[in-house]
């Protein structure tokens, strides 16, 4: 079973939601779209659902065009952001809910709620009612009831976003294993690469109503081949640099000259943007010669493991760019500290002016 | 809508909704429009007037036209009065109104009560009750030196129509209001008393700011129900002492059936829903213009 | 002024409370210093809004004494006690203009216009606001109006204290940095006492300079972010601060050998004997774990590997005990055997942390 889109636009008053887009889900892996706020993901899975016709283009479920066929005549279920459950009903009722609707047999129904209670652990709740549970048990009693009914098609639209930092680790963790053994084609969206990547299947990375890339998600992370593809799987915000290049040296743009070796020498002349990951922009004392700079920290995020050091760079523009490093641990640094800063040429992937990639990371290989 | 993959036989479902607004409200209107552009001397007979009547009734030199005019003027200067006193009353009210408990529940009873009497009940209350002899009302201002007499000096008439508006409607606006006070969320009260504003400044920057919304809706209620008044003065005074108390919708039917003079009377109709509509529509545009600015400020709230 | 004591508050909800469990807030005795942030950290429930009610004058509490610079102001209203608070969503004066907000608390006390003006100035300049001083604040986006109740609350220079409520709720993804940002360089410039309250980590850790974790009504550790992410003092502290969370195993602690599921753990320093009858767990952060191949590691069974792109974590269990491990580029977790670094390994008695001996001595040599 696969759904297609083919061609697909949409525009709501003059303003392009999607441009053309194409795109293949198959089931048996999760489908995740990945990318920021505005960029389209809702607008495709309202289409996908049947809430919302396409200017142009076509649906295809199993080559059968369903186009212009109503929400209520498809066969889909949808978990979003916010919890939405009966108030009224218990945990078991809510689950059951979309069975009753359907007329499935009283024996069949419980057996089929108590195997997805199981599946996502709520079996000691299921007589509770939705405002007597965590935020997490109620965001799990929805996709529950999502997954009960064994539509052809479940769409959860950033079902982690609104939970506890703790709690949407821990759901993130389980929903893999949730998504292995369901028959369904699955399409998951969020913002968030770290989500994309831990639910592994293919990634839509979408960049302004554009499909920017599709791939396995661990490809697109470590090759994405346009900038936005890179920018939408960038989190913090991936560093950028316009540079030039002529005879073999990079040109920068505080004026420097470096000629370094390696892949980034055999560039093509012309203008280039070097992207490079907080991971890879560390914290070292200038040398002649390297991609060094010297900044000032703005503010240092501490996620508990890691630290977030956003630091304003000198790059000879008119404003400092805003870079962000990234440190293992906890770091206390003072706003206004002056940090001096390199990144490795072998982790720098380098796009066109176009904005197509020209050069990519040594590793990205392997 | 078309670009929703619904179903338009849904509009089917409409159908029985427009033929009830064509024959209760459409069909009445084309009627009266009918005999605003015509004259009958009785016997059913009409002749033509194209806008004869019109032309008259806005000028304030004929005979109807002064009279039309004197009853638009004594119904804008009635509704004037009715929200310059139940505005803020109604709001002064609000504001004291108790916030939960026993206390809630009487005073909601206590306001709710006069809402629930009919018009005319309303009219044969004050008429008794502001009688001089037998009244109490009319007794007590009457005992205290006032001379006060509803069915012969125009400013009695005019204290006992505003008073009884008053009694009749305040409630309704200072409800209103208590809904719009309760949606304030504390937070802004105690930021107040962090940033040590005085109690007027509360109002004067918290809760009148917040209150908008609710009173554009109190203001529109307020001004139709008072501009259309018809029933209580009617039961009163009789629309007396002479014109004194002879609104619009007074006039109209004196026009009407006291003098059967249709052709006068639709026009007068006619003009009469005119303002209305023109109201309303000012309203409307109002109240839009505060939703799109409510839509900018974005979801300042519900964030838990 | 500004030097907040909490001598032993605790708040019960109900009257005459019998147990425990009847305590919102357990007794606290804190001391917390002028120029210093404190964030209070907690999941839902765990007291620390009926804590922030008892600084802000809400609430009394049921036990114990509240002084600002030594005075009692346990009974003291709200207006009388100095502090100024910043709200979950923001709380302006819609129909001022942004400058006249700022000035509102101002001119409530009586300042001299040509003093509130240059104040007003110099908080706008400080959290950004100055080109939109004149414009009407209820058109503003979210993040404007909530550096307006910031600013507000910043522009007295009599504030003993102010409080945070988790004010970055409302604020888009992409714009928190920013208002880290200036809260930070606002609290470095303006030396004010502040207690921020949220159960994001990041924003705790990022934000204050000692934080307080509570749990349950309990305060369980305060320290710097770096304390609490190198020595956390509590199993729940442990859990809740890093991402993923501590890992704890059970385990039998002689010396300095403990011994989990049979495997012998050499441990960074010798322990005393450790109280008998409670549960003891040896507790490591994933970042200190490695799996890697070589002798001397411990044999591992390899459960799954999660790719977050920038590093590998390795989910595998020693024995029955579930782990998460540092997986290494080039390591083949199927073969490969897990290495704790021992100097980072904390020992665990019935929850507590057990301080090996020496560590006093150490810390007072410091």
């Amino acid at each position: 079973m696969t759904l297609r889109l083919e061609g697909i636009s949409r525009s709501v008053a003059g303003v392009a939601h999607l441009r053309d887009v194409s795109l293949s889900l198959p089931r048996g892996m999760p489908n995740v779209l990945l990318g920021p706020t505005l960029s389209g993901k809702t607008s495709l899975m309202r289409l996908m659902a049947g809430l919302d016709r396409p200017d142009s283009g076509r649906i295809l479920l199993d080559g059968k065009d369903v186009t212009g066929v109503p929400a209520r005549r498809r066969s889909v279920a949808m978990v979003y952001q916010q919890f939405v459950n009966y108030p009224t009903l218990t945990l078991y009722e809510n689950i059951a809910s979309p069975l009753r609707v359907a007329g499935v047999k009283g024996a069949e129904i419980d057996r089929r709620v108590r195997e997805a209670a199981a599946l996502l652990r709520l079996e000691p709740l299921l007589e509770r009612l939705p405002p007597q549970v965590s935020g997490g048990q109620q965001q799990r009693t929805a996709i529950a009831r999502a997954l009960v009914r064994r539509a052809d098609l479940v769409l959860l639209d950033e079902p982690l976003a609104n939970l506890d930092y703790k709690l949407r680790e821990e759901l993130r963790e389980e929903l893999p294993r949730l998504f292995a053994d369901s028959g369904a084609i699955l399409v998951y969206a969020t913002t968030e690469p770290t989500e994309a990547l831990l639910l592994g299947g293919q990634v839509v990375a979408l960049w302004e109503g554009a499909v920017a890339q599709v791939g396995p998600s661990a490809e697109v992370y470590r090759a994405p081949r346009t900038l936005a593809a890179a920018r939408v799987f960038s989190d913090p915000p991936m560093n950028e640099l316009a540079i030039a290049c002529r005879d073999g040296a990079l040109l920068l743009p505080d004026g420097r000259r470096l000629s370094v070796g390696g892949r980034l020498a055999s560039l093509p002349a012309g203008d280039h943007r070097l992207g490079f990951r907080a991971e890879t922009l560390r914290f070292a004392a200038p040398a002649a010669g390297t991609l060094c700079f010297a900044g000032t920290v703005a503010v240092t995020e501490i996620t508990g493991s890691e630290s977030f050091v956003h630091v304003d760079v000198d790059v000879g523009a008119a404003a400092p760019a805003r870079w962000v490093s990234l440190l293992p641990g906890v770091q206390e640094l003072e706003p206004g500290q002056p940090v001096s800063l390199a990144v490795d040429p072998a982790a720098i992937f380098v796009f066109d002016a176009a904005g197509a990639i020209a050069g990519a990371p040594c590793r990205a290989a392997a | 809508m078309n670009d929703r993959p619904f179903d338009n036989r849904a509009w089917l479902l409409v159908l029985p909704v427009l033929a009830i607004v064509l024959f209760s409200a459409l069909l009445p209107l084309m009627t009266v429009v009918n005999y605003s552009v015509q004259d009958s001397f009785g016997n059913n007979q009409f002749f033509w007037n194209g806008i004869g009547w019109y032309r008259e009734l806005l000028d304030p030199s004929t005979d109807l036209g002064s009279r039309f005019f004197g009853a638009l003027w004594r119904s804008l200067l009635f509704s004037a009065i009715i929200l310059a006193i139940e505005v803020p009353l109604g709001i002064a009210v609000a504001l004291c109104m108790p916030r939960d408990g026993w206390r809630l529940a009487a005073t909601l009873v206590l306001m709710a009560l006069p809402l629930l009497v009919p018009w005319n009940v309303v009219g044969t209350i004050w008429q008794v009750f502001a009688r001089g002899d037998i009244g109490l009302f009319g007794h007590v201002v009457n005992a205290l030196g006032i001379d006060y007499n509803y069915t012969a000096g125009i400013l009695s008439a005019w204290f006992t129509i505003v008073i009884m508006d008053v009694w009749h409607w305040t409630s309704l606006v200072a409800l209103l209001c208590y809904a719009g006070l309760r949606a304030i969320p504390d937070a802004f009260y105690q930021a107040a008393r962090i940033d040590g504003a005085s109690r007027l400044a509360v109002f004067r920057w918290i809760e009148l700011p917040k209150l908008r919304r609710v009173l554009v809706i109190a203001v529109l209620l307020r001004f139709m129900d008072s501009f259309m008044i018809y029933t209580e003065p009617f039961v009163v005074t009789g629309g007396g002492p002479g014109n004194a108390t002879t609104m619009l919708s007074i006039d109209l039917v004196k026009l009407a059936l006291g003098q059967f003079d249709l052709g006068k009377a639709a026009a007068m109709s006619i003009v009469f829903n005119l303002i209305i509509l023109a109201v309303c529509w000012v309203f409307y545009t109002v109240m839009t213009a505060l939703d799109a600015e409510k839509q900018a400020e974005g979801p300042a709230k519900g964030a838990e | 002024m500004a030097r907040i004591t909490l001598d032993g508050i605790a708040h019960a909800y109900r009257p005459n409370p019998r147990s425990d469990a009847d305590y919102a807030l357990k007794p606290l005795h804190l001391t917390w210093e002028r120029g210093l942030a404190y964030a209070l950290l907690g999941p839902s429930g765990c007291g620390k809004t009926t804590l922030l009610n008892i600084l802000s004058g809400l609430l009394r509490p049921s036990h114990g004494r509240l002084l600002f610079d030594g005075v009692d102001v346990t009974d003291w209203p709200t207006e009388r006690r100095n502090i100024a608070q910043v709200f979950q969503f923001p709380v302006i004066y819609d129909t001022m203009t942004v400058r006249e907000n700022l000035a509102f608390p101002l001119r409530n006390r009586g300042v001299a216009p040509a003093a509130a003006a240059r104040r007003v100035t110099e908080i706008a300049e400080l959290l950004g606001l100055s080109p939109m001083l004149d414009r009407r604040a209820r058109g503003l986006t979210p993040d404007a109006k909530q550096k307006i109740s910031l600013g507000r609350g910043l522009v007295r220079s009599d504030v003993a204290a102010l409080l945070l409520d988790e004010p970055l709720t409302v604020i888009d993804p992409n714009l928190k940095w920013e208002l880290r940002s200036r809260l930070k360089a606002a609290h470095r410039a303006l030396d004010r006492l502040m207690v921020y309250v949220t159960h994001d980590q990041t924003e705790a850790l990022t934000f204050a300079d000692r934080v307080v974790v509570m749990q349950d009504g309990r305060m369980l550790q305060i320290g710097t972010p770096a304390e609490l992410f190198e020595r956390p003092e509590h199993v729940f502290v442990g859990h809740f601060i890093g991402s993923p969370g501590m890992n704890f195993l059970p385990a039998a602690v002689t010396g300095d050998r403990a011994v989990v599921a049979g495997f012998e753990i050499p441990l960074g320093a010798a322990y005393g004997p450790l109280p008998a009858g409670v549960p003891v767990q040896l507790g490591i952060r994933p970042d200190f774990t490695a799996l890697g191949a070589g002798p001397g590691g411990l044999p591992v069974t390899l459960e799954r590997v999660d790719d977050l792109g920038r590093l590998r974590l390795a989910r595998v269990r020693l024995g029955p005990h579930p782990l998460v491990a540092r997986l290494p580029d080039g390591v083949d977790p199927a073969t490969a055997a897990l290495y704790l670094d021992s100097r980072r390994l904390h020992v665990y008695a019935d929850g507590k942390r057990v301080p090996p001996p020496g560590e006093l001595r150490q810390e007072a040599a410091a």
